[in-house]
């Protein structure tokens, strides 16, 4: 090692010390399927997994070397190299870019003195990119460690970046006295809810355990009937009938039985349930412990995303204050047999877990690799038992259900599309946040309540879902007509569709798990064909290409993911079609450049480090 | 064996509860492309040249229960226009230089391209990986430029070898087949491991030092035959 200049002040990252990797295992009864727990921990201690650590893991659970360097290598926020004391995670989302995250950027490589994607040669800052974090509606924003800054200004970012080098904790950036605070004040101080619109199911007023209450003078199979009767589908954008995903877990024999709630919200664009895990942390847990009874779960998981780990604390503490309430552990509510307890399992940067099966791999301490179907999760998910997954407005649902009853619910929105649903509205409108309404009003409807009337372009449902041009925007947000989980993106007329397109697809690329030929490479070919538009250098017949592409990925690949990764691109080739159109009109000449000599003899020159004799002008520069 | 029967391109075959739709195929004498599965190994469902038409949905053969009064659709211009599509992107995600690779004619590949017709220009761009060889061991060299990411090698020596010489890192398109130890030379491989038979690695990223060309280009496996041949022969044997 390189012993440290006399500029450097920060401390290099802690040796890596076998006693303290011992404990942390031991932590987690050097159980294999807790290796996220334990990657975390030690991050958090060294601020890198190292060879030797990993090694070390290995040992102690039993596993081999490069089975752990898997699932360390799987994740966005886990690190093979030594991370700054600080590590800021700048969104680039599109809409935080919009929002001016570029000159937010530059700030903040000034100030630190740092490239996006370095970490310091003094350790302290490491600096990076990540996608949506989940606060569009207070874009740019950006995670400093477990902390988030949002409404970035190049002056809030320097004045951010001096206090930071000044020695300044994150955490000070956000009270003085961080410590004092309570969990939700803490989250409060940092992140704005936004609600513009309350809804009379979750975010008006909430009785609290009124609907636990309810589920303990039925039977299970009653709770499953009252959910199935309500017409609730979940939220998280799938919209499968929550009740008949109980149904088949409970119907399973098993000795032990899981409900996991879904709290990766992954989808750019969403924020929703940022918003009920810190308005609403009692009536999800609620939720999950109605749905424990119903299908007879012992045991339940949260998982928050990594991008959420602000919110965990708020979380830890309503768990906390349930099991001194007698709320959660032995005989709930005194009702004898009835055992339900809840961990939190923290994401690590990665969208991919927002699909179930990723998600029970990632609880079980693997790779966010989705799971072959059949068997589904409701069968043999989590360990091999069966498990119900459900989001976290779709659980919320479910307590003011069995509180208020199913025709209450089933009443509200549309046939087919039961109930409120929360919108996350960003981008280019003036009142950007969450409106909880009743499915079936229209996009211009919404668009009118959230002041974005000159949007050009909306994006429902974020970028797996469909984007519309003006003339559609008296379809109807439900299930049957265009379907969210909740993102709706505004673009006005000045947004560039082929940037958007490209900026998503460039996501898909990122968050692909790898795990099948046409997701993993498909995806790679799709974002190279629309930087070919992009860049003036496409045909007409790469457009028949994108299209054939696109079909091929999502009638080959093994999850959601690549089922609808191309939708960026097939819905702005049937709703914008002339953005495309007008990049492959012919040039005057009738000659048109789709092949560009200067970048593709570029690798060659710099291998040869000299200039081409045929197509540079001058070679000997 | 109490059977049920489901149709295979309008073929009816039979099937027994736990096959997948692949096992029952290649027991009746269909062959339904594939890379990633190998038999005797466990099924992964990755690289989705296997996938069928079952009542109009996609499903992987290998991985996808076989059921009663099932019509899968196998070898249909569509389903062999999908196969095709990605066996040129595995093709282009690594570098396949057949005339200089010694799997040529024995790398499956190679052989799907034949089976599926894959004669005309292709049209993807190339991803031109270069990754260092490891040339450590001294019987065995890696060459993860040419790996298709089917996983048949973690696999074989996780499972039958019990070594876990082999295991997946990254994530997307940096997702590659790595070894567990520095490099080839700091684990325990051996030449004579299952996972670094002839019959494993499908292409030629797994190589055996000193038996390179021992078989002549014309004698190889798939100068006998399409690849498949053998699964289709056994129709023919019956």
């Amino acid at each position: 090692m390189q012993p440290p200049s006399e500029e450097d002040s920060a401390p290099p990252p802690p040796p890596i010390d076998g006693v303290v990797i011992q404990s942390i295992c031991a932590a987690y009864d050097n159980d294999p399927h807790r290796m996220m727990d334990i990657l975390i921990d030690t991050q958090a201690h060294f601020r890198w997994i190292s060879p030797d650590a990993m090694h070390q893991i290995a040992d102690l659970t039993g596993l081999s070397r490069i089975e752990v360097e898997g699932v360390a290598s799987f994740y966005t926020f886990f690190s093979l190299t030594p991370n700054g004391r600080v590590t800021i995670r700048l969104c680039d989302d599109i809409v935080d870019r919009f929002a001016g995250m570029p000159e937010v950027a530059k700030a903040f490589e000034a100030e630190l003195g740092i490239a996006l994607g370095e970490t310091g040669a003094d350790g302290a800052f490491s600096l990076e990119y990540t996608p949506c974090i989940g606060l569009c509606d207070q874009a740019p924003a950006a995670m400093i460690n477990d902390i988030v800054v949002t409404n970035l200004t190049p002056e809030t970012a320097r004045e951010i970046a001096a206090r930071l080098k000044a020695g300044d904790t994150p955490e000070a950036l956000v009270s003085d006295r961080f410590e004092a605070l309570a969990p939700h004040a803490r989250a409060t101080r940092m992140v704005d809810n936004n609600i513009r619109h309350a809804g009379g199911v979750l975010l008006g007023p909430v009785p609290r355990e009124a609907g636990l209450k309810a589920a303990l003078d039925l039977r299970p199979s009653q709770i499953i009937d009252m959910v199935e009767a309500s017409g609730v589908r979940g939220c998280g954008g799938a919209g499968f009938p929550s009740g008949r995903k109980w149904r088949f877990a409970a119907e399973t024999e098993a000795e032990r039985r899981v409900v996991i709630c879904n709290a990766d919200e992954g989808e750019p664009g969403t924020f929703k349930d940022r918003v009920l895990l810190t308005e609403r942390p009692h009536l999800l847990i609620e939720g999950m412990t109605i749905a424990a009874r119903a299908v007879g779960a012992t045991e339940g998981i949260i998982y928050l995303r990594g991008e959420y780990a602000y919110l965990k604390p708020l979380v830890e503490e309503a768990l906390a204050e349930r099991r001194d309430a007698g709320l959660l552990g032995q005989a709930i509510m005194g009702a004898k047999g009835f055992d339900f307890d809840i961990r939190i399992q923290m994401g690590v940067g990665a969208y991919i877990c927002g699909e179930e099966g990723a998600l029970i791999s990632s609880c079980e301490g693997l790779p966010g690799e989705p799971k072959t179907r059949p068997p589904f999760p409701v069968t043999r998910g989590y360990l091999g038992f069966p498990t119900v997954v459900n989001n976290v407005e779709t659980l919320c649902h479910v307590a003011r259900i069995l509180d208020r009853g199913a025709k209450w619910f089933f009443d509200m929105g549309t046939d087919g599309s039961h109930g409120t649903k929360l919108f996350s509205v960003s981008g280019d409108c003036l009142n950007p946040g969450i409106y909880e309404l009743p499915y079936g009003l229209s996009v211009h409807e919404l668009l009118e309540m959230a002041g974005g009337e000159d949007a050009a372009a909306v994006l429902v449902g974020g970028p797996s879902g469909t984007m519309i041009a003006r003339d559609q925007f008296d379809r109807r947000l439900t299930f049957d007509d265009l379907a969210t989980g909740g993102a709706i993106v505004v673009f006005n007329g000045e947004r560039n569709i082929l940037e958007i397109v490209e900026y998503y697809m460039g996501f898909f690329v990122h968050e692909s798990c790898g795990y099948c030929t046409p997701c993993r490479v498909g995806n790679v070919f799709l974002q190279k064909a629309i930087g070919k538009f992009r860049n003036g250098l496409a045909n007409p017949e790469d457009i028949d290409y994108l299209r054939d592409l696109s079909a091929t990925i999502i009638e080959t690949s093994r999850c959601g993911l690549g089922m609808t990764s191309p939708n960026p691109i097939l819905s702005t080739l049937d709703n914008f079609p002339l953005v495309y159109s007008a990049m492959v009109k012919p040039s005057k000449d009738r000659v048109r450049a789709t092949f560009d000599i200067q970048s593709a003899i570029d690798g060659a020159r710099k291998i040869a480090k000299r200039r081409s004799q045929i197509f540079d002008r001058d070679f000997t520069k | 064996m109490s059977g049920f029967s489901f149709t295979i391109d309008g073929v009816e075959i039979t099937g027994a509860e736990g096959q997948t739709i692949m096992e029952a195929a290649d027991a009746a004498g269909i062959y339904i492309p594939r890379l990633c599965d190998h038999e005797g190994l466990r099924h992964q469902g990755g690289c989705r040249v296997c996938t069928v038409k079952v009542g109009g949905r996609s499903v992987a053969a290998c991985t996808q229960p076989a059921e009663p009064g099932l019509n899968v659709e196998n070898e249909t211009p569509h389903i062999t226009k999908l196969r095709r599509d990605l066996v040129e992107m595995l093709f282009h995600e690594g570098n396949h230089l057949c005339p200089i690779c010694e799997a040529s004619g024995n790398c499956e590949l190679q052989a799907m391209a034949y089976r599926l017709d894959m004669t005309d220009p292709t049209r993807f761009p190339y991803l031109e990986p270069s990754r260092a060889v490891d040339a450590s061991h001294p019987d065995i060299a890696l060459d993860t430029n040419r790996c298709i990411s089917c996983g048949r090698c973690i696999r074989a020596s996780q499972d039958v070898d019990g070594k876990g010489i082999f295991g997946y890192v990254g994530r997307g398109i940096h997702r590659q087949v790595a070894v567990n130890g520095e490099n080839m030379a700091a684990t325990d491989a051996e030449v004579t491991d299952f996972a670094m038979s002839a019959e494993v690695c499908p292409v030629g990223c797994i190589i055996r030092k000193r038996e390179g060309f021992a078989t002549p280009i014309g004698e190889r496996d798939f100068d006998k035959g399409l690849i498949g041949h053998e699964i289709e022969g056994k129709k023919a044997d019956d």
